[in-house]
């Protein structure tokens, strides 16, 4: 872990790196896609400073997870233009669909699910993300339809 | 190509994305060389003739901000490009990002130049992953086009734009918590002043202007100040970015003159409504913004008039619900989104959400009482009144604008709501 | 001073520019209320109970953070600041626990205060039923999340002042938590238990741990003699829990209160500091003539040595090997004493009243036991002994005068002295110079060691040598010492640590409202102990010549170093580099 960190901060620019690019970086190293307590140590480590400090800057942000997560992950928008335009249904059949609720993890570590405050994508709402590809105007069945070629892709 | 020959600043309406070789053959980065070649007091005083205001929300004068950070003694300055458009309803610079990527970029080039910044940061909220890898690449292109990084057109002028990636928060959309995001803290806003012009990225000078707002300096250095203020009004000169969503026909991004009504802008541009419904309330601004009826619709689209009707622009979202629509559900889904994003800091905002989410509960819930009512709006107004950023300011908004428009709602939903809202006293 | 007109509350007034609007209505008689701010820190205008009205300004400001311009019109007392300011103390009580009449801090809070000036009546908005757990984890300090009411005044000392980094706001909105990282408990991460958050927080989230029933026990058995020890700081200290102003020297007082208390025997940990000097004063004599570890740093804060031991384990053997006074003390108590008193020492109960929360800490270390048994039973702050004082209806400030018992009660001036920054270092030079010259120092104050200069570095003539030395408190200014240490550009050869800022005066087991102000007032008293006292220099105190002529023998003998000398541990399991 220290060698992948310090890999990352070096690049960065060491003490001058910019920890939050820093953090996302490192979650992005991470298969399942979150910053563990070892990294955070790392981190610490790399950029001198306290590991308090990192913490505080990574528990800040809701990208940045400190507990782990799927290898995808499924975002949906919880914003008023998509919640107007069916989002709670989307979500519903999303959780039915994988027997998770928002904020969990399916038991193959393969999909996490997460509700967030807005994609930026009002003009097709409702819109949900699925790791770096947004999808809008969507059904509950064409979510639902998005989620299985995930799996299907995923299994291989 | 002449029917829509540059009429407004952003001609949305091509849906085009805008590549180097089309943009430059349609005269982009000719201001860039202007301005390079002409005494950059001019130039900023161009942009204040113009009468640009920031897009972003906050509506400051472009030009004084820029003259603000030139005229600064400290050599060492930045150039922050505000992309974390995190007002819900609003996806205005999402599309100038992934359209006109260098649009943005020569009004970046321009106003870094004027500013004296040699550093730029293009701060992305992390949602937006193509518009991030589309400047990503832009920014590759103008390099090697020689338009960014050293010694631009050969004018000795030198620029760097990095890219930064926010990480989900709708906070560090607000200046000072973008520059503690930058910094590596938490995205928190700090005490005001010294304000970023003076002391901003590590200590140093750093105008921090929004997309819309930078992506407007070319045409004006173009064009001129007079053209860009025969767009407008003369209150409001220009045109303005409006993200449309919601229970309308047309939903996207339009370029409206200022000065259009609001009703223009949901009827005409639009469409209006679905077939057999009406509008019920118009959402402007986001979820900062207030909730007007359809009566209201006739004030004008410029800051003044919006002002005194209690309006705030803001980042020009307008988010339409039509009459099967309830308004708590709507602002209790607001206060929800405040305090995910609220970050903690101070105690009106904080602790004033968590009280209007579960008085919003309770009145949805049909559990609420008039006295509950009331204490949401005590708590909303000491919000407004008290907090220290404009996030837990603006953050009650929607509560006190529905209050005024549609009290019978919450009344309605009191297990003693047959009483008035305001008692006697209330017309 | 360059001067502005504005105006309060409609009355036209002058007042100094570039001052804030808290600060400009103090000076005209307006004390607005405050949770955030704090005299020595930063502004961070996080609680907003100081807002207030300014003419053409939209919503109100906050004073604490808005600095005065000239024809600035303030309204502090109209219906929209009180209104403002009450809903805002009322959504705080709201989310804040309900157990004032239990709470430890219940008479000192400031929350609880400012409820009460403010005449809150009622709290309508929902109450906080979540409860998280208590951090019981060390036996310094007792952290109550529940209580906390995010004003950041504890990360702040945590961060600036100690530099030590452990307490920091986490999370956003309703999650937000001034914890340790990932929610740890104090004992798992490099806390080292100053308690100078204990000081800086406005409300009882966080306090020391209190040890009074444990005393009470003691002395309720009859099979038990119990002493207690004072430090040199809480003589200087003590009075303020009885409303005197501060520094007020409180010695004959606090002796004959804590007889009043039942203890067999009031003792004086300065007597325990005479006893250092000599030890640790032979120390740096032996380390210069055998080219030993230098510089030599003083070892007498327990705060201060569990900061070297997680953050710069390598320069441990700098660390003096004495114990502190307060173990010393113990340690003699229970031997020395035992002897002459002719007490079995494992009847004897020691009770420590100390500045610091630290000292509950090193009284439990294992290494505080060379006697066969824990050196000091009990250790209670300064607040702590405050407490049982009030809770015996003891009227401090009318009792007569007393007197320590001996022979353990004897000190001199230069004991006394180790409660403020410098002190040690004064009180070292002062038998070492003797030690070393043969000859009669002429002038006993060592100016360039006192004061609350961060470090302060200085240099002695030691008959014909120069030696310099460095004194510095608050870890922040340790550390840049530490820095310099390690880079090997420290040419010193002693050194004094203080964990707290200006020294055990401003430990965090002193009385609530320990400000930089304060302090200097303490030190003040304590320069004024030294000034009347019989002895001034501790090889001339006779009650340790004649300790070492019955018991110890000579400094750094076998006895002394058995019972008075004590090793370190390295605790770089913590460590950040």
């Amino acid at each position: 872990m220290q060698a992948v960190v310090q890999e990352i901060v070096g690049q960065m620019g060491n003490e001058k790196a910019p920890l939050l690019q820093v953090l996302l970086a490192v979650q992005d190293a991470s298969p399942r896609n979150y910053v563990s307590e070892e990294a955070v140590r790392a981190i610490a480590r790399s950029m001198k400073v306290s590991r308090c400090r990192v913490y505080s800057t990574a528990s800040f942000y809701t990208e940045i997870s400190l507990k782990p997560r799927g290898r995808h992950l499924i975002r949906i928008c919880g914003n008023a233009p998509c919640e107007n335009a069916g989002r709670t249904a989307i979500m519903e059949a999303i959780q039915q669909e994988l027997g998770i609720e928002a904020g969990e993890t399916t038991a193959d570590g393969l999909i996490s699910l997460e509700k967030v405050s807005c994609l930026g994508s009002c003009y097709k709402s409702p819109a949900i993300k699925v790791d770096h590809q947004v999808y809008g105007n969507l059904t509950p069945e064409e979510a639902v339809a998005v989620i299985r070629s995930l799996r299907e892709g995923g299994e291989q | 190509m002449s029917m829509i020959d540059c009429q407004l600043v952003f001609n949305v309406e091509n849906r085009e994305y805008v590549d180097l070789d089309l943009y430059r053959s349609r005269g982009g980065y000719g201001a860039l060389a202007k301005v390079l070649a002409a005494d950059p007091r001019e130039s900023v005083y161009v942009l204040k003739e113009a009468g640009l205001k920031g897009r972003g929300g906050a509506s400051f004068p472009t030009g004084l901000k820029i003259e603000m950070v030139r005229s600064n003694q400290e050599q060492e300055r930045y150039i922050i490009i505000n992309a974390d458009e995190g007002e819900p309803g609003t996806f205005k610079d999402r599309y100038i990002m992934t359209h006109l990527p260098f649009q943005l970029l020569e009004g970046v080039t321009i106003a870094a130049y004027l500013a004296g910044a040699s550093r730029g940061i293009l701060y992305v909220r992390h949602e937006y992953d193509e518009p991030r890898s589309v400047m990503r690449e832009s920014i590759a292109q103008a390099k090697r086009a020689g338009l960014l990084g050293e010694n631009i057109l050969g004018s000795g002028f030198s620029l760097d734009i990095e890219l930064f990636s926010g990480a989900g928060s709708y906070l560090c959309g607000e200046e000072t918590a973008l520059l503690s995001s930058i910094e590596g803290r938490k995205g928190r806003p700090q005490v005001k002043p010294p304000y970023p012009t003076q002391q901003g990225l590590w200590g140093k000078p750093t105008l921090i202007n929004n997309v819309e707002t930078l992506s407007n300096i070319p045409k004006i250095m173009e064009k001129g100040a007079l053209w860009y203020r025969s767009l407008g009004t003369e209150d409001s000169p220009g045109t303005k970015l409006i993200s449309l969503s919601g229970d309308i026909r047309f939903r996207g991004l339009v370029e409206v003159p200022f000065g259009a009504s609001f009703r223009d802008i949901v009827y005409e541009y639009g469409g209006g409504p679905k077939p057999g419904r009406k509008v019920k309330a118009v959402n402007i601004g986001g979820a900062s913004g207030v909730l007007i009826p359809e009566e209201m619709l006739d004030v004008p689209l410029e800051y003044g008039a919006c002002a005194r009707a209690g309006i705030t622009i803001g980042s020009g979202a307008v988010f339409v619900l039509d009459d099967t629509r309830s308004i708590l559900d709507n602002v209790s889904n607001r206060i929800n989104f405040f305090l995910h994003e609220s970050c903690g800091k101070c105690t009106p905002c904080r602790e004033g959400l968590r009280q209007a989410q579960i008085i919003m509960e309770k009145l949805i819930a049909g559990q609420a009482v008039m006295k509950d009512v009331q204490n949401l709006e005590r708590y909303t107004r000491v919000m407004q009144n008290a907090s220290f950023c404009g996030l837990g300011q603006a953050a009650g908004n929607s509560v006190i604008s529905s209050l005024h428009y549609y009290g019978e709602e919450y009344c309605s939903r009191c297990k003693d709501g047959e009483e008035d809202l305001y008692g006697e006293e209330s017309a | 001073m360059a001067m502005v007109e504005i105006t309060i509350n409609k009355r036209t007034i002058s007042v100094p520019e570039n001052i804030t609007i808290m600060e400009a209505a103090k000076l005209n008689g307006i004390s607005l209320p405050s949770l955030c701010n704090h005299p020595d820190q930063k502004v961070k205008a996080n609680c907003r109970v100081c807002a207030v009205e300014v003419e053409g300004v939209k919503n109100l400001v906050a004073s604490c953070s808005t600095k005065i311009a000239e024809g600035m019109k303030i309204t502090t007392n109209s219906p929209r600041v009180r209104e403002t300011v009450r809903t805002i103390v009322e959504l705080i009580l709201a989310d804040h626990p309900q157990e004032c009449l239990t709470c430890i801090r219940s008479g000192e809070c400031e929350l609880r205060q400012l409820a009460f000036k403010l005449g809150m009546k009622e709290v309508q908005g929902v109450k906080n039923t979540k409860r998280l757990p208590l951090d019981f984890s060390t036996p310094s300090l007792v952290r109550d999340p529940n209580k906390c009411i995010k004003c950041g005044r504890c990360a702040e000392v945590c961060h600036h002042v100690q530099e030590v980094g452990i307490l920091y706001s986490h999370n956003r909105g309703l999650d937000i938590g001034v914890t340790p990282e990932y929610g740890k408990e104090l004992k798992d991460v490099a806390c080292v238990l100053c308690g100078q958050c204990v000081l800086a927080c406005p409300v009882g989230a966080i306090y020391e741990k209190d040890e009074t029933d444990k005393v009470w026990e003691a002395l309720g058995d009859p099979d038990k003699h119990v002493v207690v020890q004072v430090a040199p700081s809480v003589r200087v200290s003590i009075a303020e829990e009885f409303g005197r102003p501060s520094g007020s020297i409180a010695t004959s007082k606090l002796v004959s209160a804590l007889r009043l208390l039942g203890f067999d025997r009031v003792f004086d940990t300065d007597f325990a500091a005479d006893l250092t000097i000599m030890e640790e004063g032979h120390e740096l004599l032996q380390r210069l003539q055998t080219g030993g570890v230098l510089p030599m740093i003083t070892s007498c804060s327990p705060g201060w040595i569990k900061y070297i031991e997680h953050f710069y384990p390598e320069l441990l053997p700098h660390v003096s090997s004495c114990k502190s006074p307060q173990q010393m003390f113990g340690a003699m108590a229970k031997s020395y004493y035992a002897k002459i008193s002719g007490i079995d020492p494992k009847d004897i109960y020691v009770v420590s009243v100390m500045p610091c929360t630290a000292k509950k800490y090193e009284a439990a270390r294992p290494e505080m036991r060379d006697s066969g048994y824990r050196d000091v039973d009990a250790v209670l702050t300064t607040r702590e002994l405050g407490r049982m004082f009030k809770h015996e209806g003891i009227d401090f400030n009318s009792l007569e005068d007393g007197e320590f018992d001996l022979p353990l009660g004897i000190s001199t001036g230069a004991a006394a002295i180790f409660g403020a920054t410098g002190g040690v270092m004064e009180a070292a030079l002062r038998t070492v110079y003797e030690v070393v010259t043969g000859q009669t120092l002429e002038k006993l104050e060592f100016e360039g060691v006192r004061g609350m200069e961060g470090v302060k570095a200085s240099s002695v003539d030691l008959g014909g040598t120069e030696v310099k030395v460095a004194v510095a408190h608050g870890l922040a200014h340790a550390k840049q010492i530490m820095e310099a240490i390690a880079a090997g550009e420290a040419d010193y050869t002693f050194i004094e640590v203080m964990c707290c800022p200006g020294g055990c005066i401003g430990g965090g087991g002193q009385p609530y409202g320990t400000t930089n102000a304060v302090r200097e007032k303490r030190i003040q008293g304590l320069y004024e102990v030294d000034q009347k006292s019989e002895f001034r220099k501790s090889h001339e105190n006779p009650a340790i010549q004649k300790l070492y002529a019955d018991y110890l023998q000579a400094p750094l003998g076998p006895v002394s170093h058995k019972l008075l000398h004590t090793t370190y541990t390295n605790r770089c399991q913590h460590e950040l580099q």
